[in-house]
């Protein structure tokens, strides 16, 4: 019988917990302290710019994978298909409708209080539209805003995308929040928030950068789904976020002094066997279980495109305080989903090359086509170019039904197996 | 004139020949012309008119292509459309086909761009981005520079630069084909049995590759021959067909509902051919302008564009009443995230309005239509037993 073993806890962990409980308490007691609730969504999300009208975001993606994790969101994606959702679409709305229609009680036990205004901010995904139309329908008193982001098909962000967007914010994003928030816009307040936002993602970026080393001090997928916390829910933009990430930084630095390897869940990694680039999102109903099949084999994840969803820095975009809403525009089509297909290959290979990993690995989502559609097409062209050794495994977000642990163990075993293969006979010669 | 059945056997011909053999050879005809295929939903063909080509309509390999390497490039949660698309790409079906425009309706259709552009299939691929803002200083201004980056990769392969008198003569000619088209339903809706669905979609889909003139004529003779009687009217439902606006039916499905005792009175079979709900200005100056202010202005409703302000699902409403329909069958690709995500807000409306419904899911290439006739035949049934005894109680 396996015990779980106690790991002590750093103390960014602690503070990231804190953080995340005291912005849970204002959510819950926002409405009589009246405070503005604005939902909205991860990828492409104007945290700074909800900020800067004193409102609070929530993120319903956030508490879908919440529900993920504390193994509640299977009820609410049964009862979603109740009243008509089919069993094909995206779990993630699934499991918010069916949160709303459970009484909207969160991840924490604590109902989450209604919207004051709909931030649909449609970046990189389609279905975010599907979703917050759904949500009008069940808010119909709700304001929405729509901010428009165009896709990177062409490779490049233009001077008309960013115009376009800076007009939506201007004449449709921000009158919308000045009148629910009851405030006008201050671009001075803004553009103060944006240096903390700058400082943030400077310091992410040199986060995701120290898996160079040999071994990885940090494994930059399941780990770094906490790492991404705080600057994608809501505290970029916050002294507090700043503070975050330079004692996380801090910490990083110091495993790399000693020459520590990533911690897991059962305490620091002792060997580092295989590195490994991992396309897609995680499995949120079985986290520990999936994180797990690899830490036991000794396999560290030293990039993954999942925890650029919410902003990608390693291109050079940081927020601009000078220009403040032009910044905001760019941050959006900055965000990994929102590049076209040979971009994301192209960032793969980067991550392959620079991070001197053994593998390619996609996890595939049922859920999420943004993400999965393509990605066999992107595979094929990674492996042909580089001769790296690919593997594909697949599962859910949030539906538990389609997490399969041993088919994904299986799968993973062969996939190790070959890495060990090409090891040995590279070794040899 | 031929006859209406010549007409429909040759719009059959055309339709659904997945080498694309009759645009294929109108292009031959000039070295000066050129083919942009286009997918759904929808795309002014007009403007590819003005630059000199044509804009066929890429819609799936359907039940008549094999999918062998398509399987390769997606994973079975993923709608069927792009499958059948990679393998008519990879096995050169496309050949010849100058370039592509994928339209802004879902993530794998974006995604499908990529996949395009990594094979370097056509001269270009483009992702056309709809504005989901519509005012014109706005969105319109972004989506005229979407339509400018279209005419100058046409142009980089004829060296075409459309003239205004040009666009104006293409936006007239598309006008009239969506009258024509109108008409065609307007007509229908009395006299369902003169022409089938099926029929219908048939006349419709060749329009896709061929020049508008020439489907144009097809157009009028068809109305010339179902405004007189064609066919034995017979007691069928009328309903109204809604969630297919991408992946289509099959053609046998379409026959199978009929069969199943429904009269479909309308429909979002290849939508994009009856996009613009009205007449596009043809005699003004700025006519790339006018194609942009008819999208924003004079769009009809679809999943693909976000509706907050217009709910679709009360337009959908008006259209029942005003085709006068018993009912509504949604009928969803499987894995569509857009369209299965629209169905339960249609499903409630209808509900709240007293309008009868079923729901069921199809591939393109969905070979047993068994359940699904059944189904549609107990619907039908189930309508015009409750409409006797409606009368009944009336009596």
């Amino acid at each position: 019988m396996s015990t779980q073993k106690e790991v002590k806890k750093d103390k960014s962990m602690i503070l990231q917990k804190e953080m995340i409980a005291k912005q849970f308490h204002d959510l819950t007691t926002a409405k009589e302290k009246g405070k503005k609730v604005v939902y909205t969504f991860v990828p492409g999300n104007l945290s700074e710019l909800i900020l800067a009208f004193d409102m609070i975001p929530v993120y319903p993606e956030i508490n879908a994978l919440q529900s993920g994790m504390r193994k509640k969101s299977g009820g609410f994606i049964k009862d979603s298909e109740k009243i008509g959702y089919s069993e094909d679409i995206c779990t993630y709305v699934k499991c918010d409708i069916g949160m709303l229609l459970n009484g909207n009680i969160g991840p924490y036990d604590e109902k989450i209080p209604p919207p004051d205004l709909l931030l649909l901010s449609y970046t990189g995904c389609f279905t975010f539209m599907k979703w917050f139309e759904n949500l009008k329908r069940l808010y119909p008193d709700v304001p929405v805003a729509m901010l428009h982001t165009p896709y990177q098909e062409s490779g490049k962000i233009t001077e008309e995308m960013i115009n376009y967007m800076v007009k939506q914010l201007k004449e449709e994003v921000i009158p919308k929040m000045e009148k629910v928030s009851g405030k006008k816009f201050d671009e001075s307040k803004l553009k103060e928030i944006l240096k903390y936002s700058k400082e943030t993602q400077e310091l992410i970026n040199r986060i995701f950068e120290t898996p160079k080393n040999v071994p990885s001090p940090i494994d930059a997928y399941f780990a770094g789904v906490y790492y991404i916390g705080p600057i994608n829910t809501g505290f970029r933009g916050t002294p507090e976020c700043v503070e975050y990430y330079k004692l996380l930084l801090d910490e990083i630095n110091e495993r790399i002094k000693l020459g520590l390897g990533p911690v897991t869940p059962e305490g620091e990694m002792s060997e580092e066997k295989f590195r490994l680039v991992v396309e897609g999102p995680p499995n949120w109903t079985s986290f520990r279980e999936f994180w797990k099949l690899f830490y036991d084999m000794g396999a560290v994840i030293v990039a993954s495109t999942y925890t650029k969803v919410g902003g990608l820095y390693e291109l050079g975009f940081r927020h601009n305080p000078d220009k403040p809403l032009e910044s905001l525009a760019e941050y959006c089509m900055n965000c990994y989903t929102n590049f076209n297909l040979p971009q994301r290959i192209e960032i793969l290979k980067k991550y392959i090359l620079d991070f001197k990993a053994d593998g390619f690995l996609i996890h595939s989502v049922k859920s999420c086509n943004s993400f999965s559609a393509g990605q066999l097409g992107m595979m094929r062209k990674i492996e042909h170019d580089l001769g790296v050794p690919v593997g594909f495994i697949e599962s859910d977000l949030v539906d538990p039904r389609y997490f399969s642990y041993s088919n994904i163990k299986n799968r993973l075993e062969s996939f190790f197996q070959m890495l060990s293969q090409r090891k040995s006979i590279m070794n040899a010669n | 004139m031929e006859n209406i059945n010549q007409i429909i056997e040759m719009c059959q011909n055309i339709a659904f020949d997945i080498n694309y053999a009759y645009p294929k050879q109108w292009k031959k005809q000039s070295n000066k012309r050129v083919l942009v295929g286009y997918f759904p939903i929808y795309f002014p063909r007009e403007i590819v008119a003005a630059c000199n080509g044509i804009a066929i309509g890429i819609l799936g390999g359907g039940d008549y292509k094999e999918v062998v390497k398509g399987d390769a490039y997606y994973q079975s949660y993923i709608c069927h459309i792009p499958r059948g698309i990679i393998d008519l790409a990879l096995d050169g079906h496309f050949n010849e086909i100058d370039g592509f425009v994928f339209s802004s309706i879902c993530d794998v259709m974006r995604n499908l761009t990529g996949i395009f552009q990594i094979h370097n299939i056509g001269k270009f691929s483009k992702y056309l981005d709809y504005p989901q803002n519509f005012q014109s200083d706005i969105g319109g201004e972004f989506l005229r520079k979407e339509f400018e980056d279209i005419i100058n990769k046409i142009y980089l392969i004829n060296g075409i630069k459309p003239s205004v008198q040009d666009f104006n003569k293409s936006i007239a000619q598309y006008n009239y084909n969506r009258s024509l088209l109108f008409e065609i339903y307007d007509i229908r809706q009395e006299y369902p049995w003169r022409l089938s669905a099926s029929e219908l979609y048939t006349i419709i889909r060749a329009g896709l590759y061929m020049p508008v003139e020439e489907h144009n004529q097809v157009l009028e003779n068809i109305i010339k021959e179902i405004s007189k009687e064609r066919n034995n009217p017979v007691d069928n439902i009328k309903v109204i067909v809604w969630g297919a606006f991408c992946e289509q039916l099959p053609i046998n499905l379409i026959k199978s509902l009929e069969l199943s005792g429904c009269f479909v009175v309308d429909d979002d079979f290849i939508l994009g051919s009856r996009w613009i709900q009205g007449k596009v200005p043809e005699n003004t100056s700025d006519p790339l302008g006018a194609i942009v202010e008819s999208y924003l202005q004079m769009s009809t409703f679809s999943t693909s564009v976000y509706d907050v302000d217009n709910p679709k699902e009360k337009r959908l409403v008006e259209l029942v009443r005003k085709r006068k329909a018993d009912g509504v069958i949604f009928a969803a690709p499987s894995f569509c995230d857009p369209a299965l995500l629209d169905t339960p807000m249609c499903q409630k409306c209808c509900e709240e309005n007293n309008i009868r419904y079923i729901s069921f899911q199809y591939s393109e290439n969905t070979g047993q239509f068994k359940p699904i006739k059944e189904q549609v035949g107990a619907f039908a049934d189930s309508i015009k037993l409750w409409e006797d005894t409606t009368t009944l109680i009336k009596q």
